[in-house]
């Protein structure tokens, strides 16, 4: 089956069953499940890539479907990663998959990256970037870029074979409100899909040693006026020779949401009687949970939209669940639909306020 | 001399490329510089002076800032993007 399964790449002179099997040993880390990593995420599992890395801690809202199509209407309001898994299984079921719920951050940078040969950014912001960035070159290990605006897009490949990187081309990280981050400044629906298909291309040539990488250049597509322009730079040794991270990305999450550590809640329950907790666990996890905290109010994340939840507004609500993963979700759905309600959810819910109780 | 603007830079000027008539416009020395350019576009448009990643092209190699530029040159202007 697998013969013939490629068969339409295989039997490419360039390409052959020698290519192939190169895609089948290569492990590439895909970060952001957004407009760029799904349809990266896409071709390279179509191709054969046999693992696949990916990080996204998000929620899919109905402000994605416009550029992310591979979600459907039914999956707003669920986990990014999920969904977009079992997606990628039943395109091909040969694909060894490694998900990471997270974002990516200064502490877990080093570790998930190592695990792979290369990245793939497709991340939302410059904080994650730069943090690519550095982590890679530490690593010694390329990173295929694409970023887009508004109806442009940039593509390159970084830290290739000793050739340059991000900070060659942008030194410093642009400060906040410097320029649009976080999607705010918008993006035509089809343009993450034409330098996603891009980055899918690059990756392809690393891993096979076909065509030429495009190192050393960065590609400016203008959708407007139908241009792909490349301007060609240079490494610049002191971007190089990064030799540890830096002490702060700045806000590495595009969607950072008020947080109270287990600890921090632990004491606010111990002074504050009247606290307002709700637990977004099912009815049968809060049940059979003995130690579930006394006054917490359990509402299941699916019912949460559903019922008036009668707190005061004056005091915060804090929200837990089983790992803090939930109660994510919960506090972004209730922020929404409540604007004069403040939530916070208790980080690493459950399992770790057990841990500080024993 | 024709600059293309990219990105943030675009919405700056208002448009996606400037033509400039001769290097005349920015003083009365032969040679410019990437950094005169800079300190020119600077003044006509205030905005551009707060991009603190902003990279110049001239004939579509990067250009530092002590980089010649000529009259019929081509420039880039590229703030980097962050959108995925």
């Amino acid at each position: 089956m697998e013969f013939k399964r490629y068969l339409r790449q295989t039997n490419l002179a360039d390409f052959g069953p020698q290519a192939q099997q190169k895609l089948k040993d290569a492990r590439i880390l895909v970060i952001g499940a957004g407009g760029l990593g799904t349809p990266v995420l896409s071709y390279l599992n179509a191709m054969g890539v046999g693992t696949l890395g990916i990080i996204e801690e998000d929620v899919i809202e109905l402000t994605n479907l416009q550029r992310q199509v591979l979600y459907t209407e039914a999956d707003v309001g669920k986990s990014k990663i999920a969904t977009l898994v079992a997606h990628l299984k039943s395109q091909n079921s040969a694909t060894h998959f490694i998900t990471f719920e997270t974002f990516l951050s200064k502490d877990n940078a080093l570790e998930i990256i190592s695990k792979f040969d290369f990245v793939i950014d497709g991340s939302d912001n410059f904080s994650t970037r730069y943090l690519v960035n550095d982590a890679c070159v530490i690593l010694k290990k390329p990173f295929v870029s694409g970023a887009i605006q508004g109806f442009e897009g940039q593509l390159s490949v970084y830290n290739y074979l000793g050739g340059p990187t991000y900070r060659c081309l942008f030194p410093n990280m642009p400060s906040p409100n410097e320029i649009p981050n976080c999607n705010v400044n918008g993006v035509l629906g089809v343009i993450p899909g034409i330098i996603g298909s891009l980055q899918a291309l690059e990756a392809v040539k690393i891993v096979t040693q076909i065509g030429e990488v495009m190192a050393g250049k960065l590609l400016l597509f203008n959708g407007l006026m139908h241009s792909f322009q490349t301007v060609k730079f240079k490494a610049n040794p002191e971007n190089i020779n990064i030799t540890e991270l830096k002490a702060s990305y700045g806000n590495e999450s595009c969607d950072a949401i008020p947080t109270i550590s287990s600890e921090a809640f632990l004491k606010l329950m111990e002074a504050n009687s009247k606290i307002q907790l709700i637990d977004v666990r099912t009815k049968e996890e809060f049940k059979n949970d003995k130690q579930a905290v006394v006054r917490a109010i359990n509402i299941p994340l699916d019912e949460l939209l559903e019922v008036p939840l009668g707190m005061d507004p004056n005091t915060p609500i804090y929200l837990v669940c089983q790992s803090g993963k939930r109660s994510r979700i919960a506090l972004k759905l209730l922020d929404k639909k409540y604007e004069n309600l403040s939530f916070y959810n208790v980080e690493g819910g459950m399992n770790k306020i057990w841990m500080h109780q024993e | 001399m024709t600059i293309l603007l990219f990105g943030i830079t675009k919405d700056i000027v208002g448009s996606a490329t400037l033509s400039m008539p001769s290097s005349s416009e920015f003083g009365a020395k032969d040679t410019k510089t990437v950094k005169e350019l800079k300190d020119y576009l600077g003044k006509m448009y205030p905005e551009l002076n707060k991009l603190s990643s902003l990279a110049v092209a001239v004939n579509n190699s990067y250009a530092d800032d002590d980089t010649i530029i000529n009259s019929f040159d081509e420039i880039a202007l590229i703030p980097p993007v962050s959108g995925g």
